[in-house]
């Protein structure tokens, strides 16, 4: 981990209006990541978790405040910057793997890489190189219909980190797992976070899964409650 | 892989909804082809019709005849180039099943009149003149009976007797004629006029019409003038029309086939319309959540967007083209049939053109809304569709 700041969320607030309401998510937050890290973010159902990975992800826009990445600010970038920004910079991975059904397991890997320059040949060998990483080599060619929910969630580990984003966001990457197969992820995701210095964020419910990540911030009602390092 | 394998994984992995969707664009091309070939083939002669040639018939109807005279007359009236004259022999080869379109005419004539459309040998032709029993016989009907050139062959009449009582005329084949363009009739055949009036036994002297080519389109309007003049109030008064007008009448009275036509076509592909609209939006109503995945991936909307109205336009495309090859082997199989009544019925290349401008027209209209709620889609509310 470096000191240098990935990024920084500077007085951020976010409302929704439902029928006559207003409800306030957020209201003047403050959080940067550094450069290597790997943050868990905890916190009880409407805390506000998913909304603020969906900032830090570029697919939601804050109602006021600034969000800067890498020294550059991106929550005033239109939708088909964001929309190049997200490809270039951040991998995700979800709860519920949302795999292409119609594709296979090496293919869905692939998909990320037809928003690059990159050669077929060269996109070949990149994903080689990601199935090879989550330990899937072998059932590239496999539909991820055959495969499990553990091997599912590798599949898509490989999709986040084939292209090699800085930023790998994790919404639930256990979630849907059982205990042992999520201590597999996680150790993936702690690997990939200390052998190749990708900086990991993730949400969960799950302490034991929070464990694995170097810090965790506690979220509830829109506010960092508490802070710890779990190193 | 590329965003047209995306499209084609998408469009094909709900294998029953693709194959029927398919199958019905493929029937809807399939008929749209053959029925437009047909209506082609039907009007080929109208439009195959030369400007400046005239039909002169009977006033009274044009299975009435007309005294051989008239074709001599006709001959000195100004403007005319050539005068050509027919007498329907109602001719059939060995039984009456097997029809064959024969026509009574003078080969000194027939060619000055219709030398654009019968492509014949010269020294063929010579042949037949000069043979009173030759008979000049279309491709068509050769390839039908597999008759060669030098065959002696009977054709019975089932209008005319002979002097004696029989009604089997016996003809040399002189020449096999073919035709300058390929939706031309080859149908027929021709026989000597002479031998035929000489020979049978009741109504000589007559013929049945008169096909006349003018020095000029021009001049057809007062040739038309100065031949019915000539034998009006006569017992034989005379109607004469363009060629192009004579053909359209006569394809009238098979009924209006262009507007049954355009009924079937319009029907089958408002049918084709509802239904790969409907299919097409549930298509992508069901893949909303992936599109979410897809955008948040960093694919843009736009791309989304096109990657949509691509699927709609590969599964009308696809079936589209499937379903004109098919209408072409259908229709070579129709032109081979024996006793086929039209000239070769071809996918022709405005047919062609036509059926690709439906094709963009209806993956355009079928797939533009699912691509603008494709492109509108908010990724936060697909994700949180599954």
């Amino acid at each position: 981990m470096t000191d240098k700041i990935l990024y920084d969320l500077r007085g951020v607030s976010k409302e929704f209006v439902k029928g006559k309401e207003k409800i306030t998510i957020f209201d003047n937050l403050n959080m940067s990541i550094k450069e290597g890290e790997f943050l868990a973010i905890m916190g009880p159902s409407g805390s506000g978790k998913t909304t603020l990975l969906n900032l830090l992800g570029g697919v939601d826009k804050p109602t006021s405040g600034e969000i800067w990445f890498n020294d550059s600010r991106v929550d005033n970038l239109s939708e088909s910057q964001l929309a190049k920004w997200r490809a270039g910079n951040i991998g995700f991975i979800f709860q519920f793997y949302n795999l292409m059904p119609m594709l296979n397991a090496e293919r869905n890997v692939e998909l990320p890489l037809l928003l690059t320059n990159l050669s077929s040949k060269q996109r070949k060998k990149n994903v080689a190189a990601a199935m090879e990483l989550v330990g899937l080599s072998d059932r590239a060619k496999h539909m991820t219909s055959e495969m499990s929910g553990g091997q599912q969630q590798r599949v898509a580990i490989a999709r986040a980190i084939v292209s090699d984003p800085k930023l790998i966001l994790c919404d639930e990457p256990t979630g849907d797992l059982d205990r042992k197969t999520a201590d597999e992820i996680l150790s993936m995701l702690q690997l990939l976070n200390r052998d190749f210095g990708k900086t990991i964020l993730m949400v969960t419910h799950d302490p034991s899964a929070a464990a694995y990540a170097k810090r965790t911030l506690h979220l509830d009602k829109g506010q960092f409650i508490e802070k710890e390092l779990t190193t | 892989m590329s965003d047209f394998y995306l499209v084609y994984k998408n469009l094909t992995r709900k294998k029953l909804r693709f194959f029927l969707t398919f199958f019905a664009i493929f029937i809807a091309f399939l008929m749209f082809g053959a029925l437009a070939a047909f209506d082609k083939a039907l009007n080929a002669g109208v439009e195959l019709s030369a400007d400046n040639r005239l039909v002169s018939v009977n006033k009274i109807n044009f299975t009435q005849p007309l005294p051989i005279s008239y074709v001599r007359k006709v001959q000195t009236v100004e403007g005319i180039e050539a005068v050509a004259q027919f007498n329907w022999f109602g001719g059939y080869y060995k039984e009456p099943r097997q029809q064959v379109m024969t026509f009574a005419v003078d080969p000194a004539t027939l060619l000055a009149v219709y030398g654009d459309d019968i492509a014949i040998d010269e020294e063929r032709y010579d042949g037949w003149q000069k043979n009173q029993q030759g008979i000049l016989v279309g491709k068509a009907v050769a390839d039908l009976y597999d008759w060669k050139v030098g065959d002696r062959i009977p054709l019975h009449s089932n209008i005319f007797s002979k002097r004696g009582g029989s009604s089997s005329w016996a003809f040399d084949i002189e020449g096999i004629f073919t035709a300058k363009y390929p939706q031309a009739d080859t149908n027929s055949v021709y026989i000597h006029y002479k031998y035929f009036n000489e020979t049978q036994s009741f109504g000589g002297d007559f013929i049945g019409w008169m096909g006349i080519r003018t020095v000029d389109p021009k001049l057809n309007e007062q040739v038309i003038k100065a031949i019915d003049d000539m034998f009006a109030n006569t017992p034989f008064e005379t109607e004469t029309v363009p060629e192009k007008a004579f053909n359209q009448s006569f394809i009238a009275q098979l009924g209006n086939i262009g507007l049954i036509l355009s009924s079937v076509v319009f029907a089958s592909f408002f049918i084709i319309l509802v239904i790969v609209g409907f299919s097409m939006a549930l298509a992508i109503r069901e893949r909303t959540n992936e599109i979410g995945v897809m955008k948040t991936l960093g694919f843009s909307s736009l791309r989304i967007f096109k990657m949509v109205l691509m699927e709609s336009f590969m599964l009308i495309f696809l079936g589209g083209i499937a379903g004109l090859f098919t209408a072409t082997y259908f229709l070579g199989f129709l032109n081979n049939a024996p006793q086929f009544p039209l000239p070769d019925l071809i996918l022709s290349s405005d047919i062609i053109l036509k059926a690709v401008m439906i094709m963009v027209f209806l993956g355009l209209i079928t797939g533009i809304v699912p691509a603008v709620n494709a492109l509108r889609l908010n990724i936060i509310t697909a994700l949180s569709r599954r």
